[in-house]
């Protein structure tokens, strides 16, 4: 599919990109300092992805191959309509293929594949702030992060061991970056975090609605928080994926039938197919 | 000079005004260590104003609040970096709110509560913070076995007492008490009295107590400001000012509680 002339390329008027890359150039300087933005209206509802798309239109060329997953899924709705959103306004050629992709949008999780220095990966993000379920104050928490002040963030997970006996947060688990600023990892699961540290991939993070960009640099350091007598802890699973047989991935659990019949399966479909001999 | 020789904190010409109206004028007080000062004085004579200056909530319109910091220094308050003045704000000091829940994290445990200037000052140990935090409830009398409620499941008296042992987990030298036994019942009120009397003595805890119940401030505090319109009126010993006040305005604070 070739671009329409009605849009710009990859939808964005020229200065918003431009405002756009700013941002990220200061977010990629700063690693995980959320940096304002003036989002614009995109033709989806907040919450679909509007600061990813701002971000990965920004980035995009027309040269980039572009993937765009959700829950590590290519096939579900939210991927589908903005992979054909870019083929429709940009023109660029899209892929369902990891190591094919230059430019990888994603909605709750990082690809099981390790990313390469070539590739940018955009995160979707709902919630920026890390404190903000802690500290409800904007005003407080930039006070907070500038003056690393982030006892709080602790008493979160204080919270999940006093509550449940260990650290009971599972997704958008806190990390702190480069032994600074703490920084919400969007809602991905803690299984993913340790893929964050050192990734050569550059790693771009948009809130459409809250209007912030943040960013970890190829190479950045990436450490979840934790206590020294309940350290983190990467989430195991029992069983291979019931279709391919991978160990060590992410799984989902998908009900089979009315009798209690469950299938795990790898998240990421990609990864599956690819495993299961690649007729994708 | 040794050290409980000198002055903790001390106050120098310090004003407040807000536009035409006087929030406090011209109030000069020092405090030492171990030592408690009570300010009284009916609503709206300038006490709530006064401890916010101290406690360098709200900047004075003009005077100073000099601190000195536990390497001996004097410091100006008002001179602080931000980072430097949170950082003593959850060590050095402690503010007792007469609302607890001003001082309290609601949707976090007691434990949580009593752990969070632990965890802000860099403890990361699970197990040490959590018996640290059941040692002081224990001090509070709030049983073991209610550390990990939140504070909406306590009484008023409770949270009162919870809120002290979130301030005293690190050992502060002074603490500012904003009518920390206002609204709750006679009863529970000696129980905290009992309690802030021993915190006192037993640590040589400094605490600057602002109350407009001449009760608490005859059972806790060594001297005594007695504020109208915004200025000290009347400063000494608690004993002899409320036995013998000079001011007629004492007299009558005086004499409208004990013969009310």
């Amino acid at each position: 599919m070739t671009a329409t002339p009605i849009y710009n390329f990859a939808y964005l008027d020229e200065q918003t990109k431009r405002m756009i890359r700013r941002a990220i150039l200061k977010a990629i300087a700063i690693p995980g300092y959320q940096v304002p933005f003036a989002s614009r209206e995109m033709p989806m509802p907040y919450g679909w992805g509007t600061g990813g798309v701002q971000v990965t239109a920004s980035v995009l060329g027309p040269d980039d191959v572009l993937k765009v997953i959700d829950q590590g899924a290519d096939d579900t709705t939210n991927a589908v309509s903005i992979r054909k959103f870019f083929e429709k306004t940009a023109g660029v050629a899209t892929t369902t293929r990891t190591r094919e992709a230059t430019v990888i949008q994603t909605r709750h999780r990082i690809p099981e594949e390790p990313l390469g220095e070539s590739q940018i990966l955009v995160y979707q993000v709902p919630i920026p702030e890390p404190l903000r379920f802690l500290e409800p104050r904007e005003t407080e928490t930039r006070q907070m992060h500038a003056l690393e002040d982030y006892g709080l963030m602790h008493v979160k997970l204080y919270e999940d061991i006093a509550r449940h006996g260990h650290i009971a947060t599972t997704y958008a688990y806190p990390i702190k970056v480069e032994g600074r600023y703490v920084m919400d990892p969007s809602p991905i699961p803690k299984f993913d975090n340790p893929k964050m540290d050192m990734s050569p991939a550059l790693q771009l993070f948009g809130a459409g609605r809250e209007q912030r960009i943040y960013a970890l640099p190829p190479y950045t350091q990436v450490i979840s928080l934790d206590f020294e007598d309940h350290p983190f802890e990467r989430t195991k699973f029992d069983k291979p994926c019931g279709l391919c047989g991978a160990t060590g991935v992410y799984l989902d659990e998908v009900v089979t039938d009315d009798r209690g019949g469950r299938l795990f399966v790898c998240s990421d479909t990609d990864y599956c197919e690819e495993r299961r001999g690649g007729q994708a | 000079m040794s050290e409980t020789e000198m002055p903790l904190l001390t106050a120098e010409g310090l004003t407040r005004l807000y536009g035409p109206r006087i929030g406090c004028i011209d109030v000069a007080l020092e405090i030492f260590p171990g030592e408690v000062l009570a300010v009284v004085g009916e609503s709206g004579s300038g006490k709530s104003t006064l401890l916010s200056m101290l406690s360098t909530q709200l900047a004075p319109t003009r005077g100073t609040v000099t601190y000195r910091s536990r390497d001996g220094g004097m410091r100006d308050l008002f001179s602080l970096s931000e980072a430097e003045r949170r950082f003593l704000f959850r060590t050095d000091w402690g503010f007792v709110h007469q609302d607890a829940r001003m001082g309290l994290r609601m949707g976090v445990s007691a434990g949580g509560n009593v752990g969070e200037r632990l965890m802000a000052v860099g403890w990361r140990h699970f197990g040490n913070i959590r018996a640290e935090a059941v040692d002081w409830l224990g001090r509070v009398e709030i049983g073991a076995d209610r550390i990990d409620d939140r504070p909406a499941a306590f009484s008023g008296g409770m949270r009162q007492r919870l809120q002290i042992a979130k301030n005293m987990v690190t050992r502060p030298r002074l603490v500012f008490m904003d009518e920390p036994t206002g609204g709750l019942d006679v009863s529970v009120q000696a129980r905290l009295l009992d309690l802030i009397r021993g915190l006192v003595a037993d640590y040589g805890l400094a605490a600057i107590i602002v109350t407009h119940d001449l009760a608490v401030a005859r059972l806790l505090s060594h001297r005594i400001m007695v504020m109208r319109e915004g200025r000290v009126i009347e400063t000494g010993l608690t004993d002899q000012v409320l036995d013998d006040p000079r001011e007629p305005y004492t007299q009558l604070l005086v004499s409208s509680v004990l013969q009310g």
